[in-house]
């Protein structure tokens, strides 16, 4: 326990040190909310204000994860490796990438509400969806990052390998929202899909955790 | 010599019987589907062979990892390769028969979609493996990645038809022409086609692990 949470501090003072990397994702994404502004002007009806929404947050998702094993230098991760028990090393990686996603996906919704509106969703699903929806995507791009960290060219690798294993995620999300649009929802059909999420999301860390020490070791 | 040759022989049989027995016997008249009920016997039986051969790179990843011996790693990659063929071939049946049923060769689908995403996992694991240069470390991370795709993929077909239950796809939730209507004589054809691609899939595996393990210098006996 001590380990996870000292190796989350370290994430944070990096990412407060050098400030650089999370405004650089913060003006990404706020240029890419402004061309959507751009290009489809100020109305856009509700189901392309989802999938735009869903898309933006993808893409600033893998910016921002991306970097999250690639950052760290072979001699460096040597050193956690003597360091640190590999479990650890993952679980604090995923809480740290999570609660950055958060905060991105927070701060996306604010200014894409502000450029694009905000439809009438029903709250009790969108917003449970959206916050277990920014942990699963954040969970599956660490290990997927990880993987890519390992390997050759890793920027391009990052895309080709995060996409399949995101997509099922996405697509539930995606069709949560749309849900969420109709208004009125059965409380049923809320927990279903919560729970199918959930499910994806705890499928991830655990996977993590049993594969990562594989990642690991040299 | 026969000894080894049987299920060869038996899937080269299978094959042949169901694709000539495939056109002649009597099919259902089902409402659209009609005679192109027939299809069934090529394109179903090309998944049922790529499942077989994704779970059997699945399996062989697992061995790899609590292993570690490289002749592991050839028949989880060779089996990947094997199924990514035959997920081709289904794809293209598929697509065939989509463009004089529905009218086009894609649609936005529930069980298309799944298809689609699967394919792109095992081609992204072919390129993660292509992208590695040295033997050990790419059969480690490989086998990992095969691990942790898979398990998503097999989450997610599992959970997302539920969620969306209307589908085009015969057999799907929502559809009049079920495959409930699958009756003997289809059954008759059905199965033997399903095993026969299968045994020729394992066929097609171990020419593929064979011919990788004389150039990488392999003792598969070992």
């Amino acid at each position: 326990m001590k380990e996870i949470s000292e190796l989350i501090r370290k994430d944070f003072l990096l990412e407060l040190r050098q400030r650089y990397a999370i405004n650089g994702i913060l003006l990404y994404v706020f240029s890419t909310i402004f061309v959507v502004q751009l290009c489809f002007g100020r109305v856009i009806d509700d189901t392309t204000w989802v999938a735009l929404f869903w898309i933006i947050l993808l893409f600033a998702a893998f910016n921002a994860v991306s970097k999250s094993f690639v950052q760290e230098s072979s001699s460096r991760r040597l050193y956690y490796f003597m360091l640190a028990s590999p479990v650890s090393v993952v679980v604090s990686k995923i809480i740290y990438n999570s609660l950055l996603m958060l905060l991105l996906g927070v701060m996306s919704l604010g200014l894409y509400s502000v450029f694009m509106g905000f439809p009438d969703f029903n709250l009790q699903l969108f917003l449970p969806a959206f916050a277990l929806g920014s942990v699963g995507i954040a969970s599956a791009l660490t290990m997927v990052s990880a993987i890519a960290s390992r390997s050759g060219n890793n920027a391009a690798l990052m895309a080709i390998l995060g996409f399949p294993v995101v997509l099922p995620l996405l697509l539930i999300l995606v069709n949560a929202s749309q849900l969420a649009l109709k208004g009125q929802v059965d409380g049923m059909q809320i927990v279903r899909m919560l729970a199918s999420v959930l499910l994806i999301d705890t499928v991830i860390v655990v996977l993590a955790v049993i594969l990562f020490p594989y990642l690991w070791r040299d | 010599m026969i000894k080894g040759m049987w299920w060869k022989m038996l899937g080269i049989v299978l094959v042949l019987y169901s694709i000539i027995a495939g056109l002649l016997i009597d099919v259902p008249v089902l409402p659209f589907i009609h005679q192109t009920i027939r299809n069934l016997f090529y394109h179903v039986s090309m998944w049922f062979a790529m499942f077989v051969m994704l779970g059997t790179s699945l399996v062989y990843s697992i061995r790899y990892l609590s292993g570690y011996r490289i002749k592991d790693d050839l028949y989880a990659s060779g089996a990947v390769y094997t199924g990514i063929f035959f997920g081709t071939m289904g794809l293209l049946t598929g697509m065939v028969w989509a463009k004089f049923t529905w009218g086009d060769f894609w649609t936005n689908d529930p069980q298309l979609n799944g298809a689609a995403v699967s394919m792109m996992a095992y081609l992204a694991y072919a390129i993660l493996r292509g992208s590695i240069d040295e033997t050990a470390m790419r059969a480690r991370i490989s086998a990992v990645y095969n691990i942790f795709a898979f398990m998503l993929l097999v989450i997610f077909l599992g959970v997302l038809p539920r969620l969306a239950d209307n589908s085009l796809h015969p057999g799907k939730g929502g559809n009049s022409s079920t495959m409930e209507g699958l009756d003997l004589t289809m059954r008759m054809v059905f199965y033997p086609a399903a095993i026969g691609w299968i045994l020729i899939g394992v066929w097609l595996l171990q020419i593929h692990v064979r011919k990788r393990a004389l150039i990488q210098g392999v003792n598969l006996k070992k």
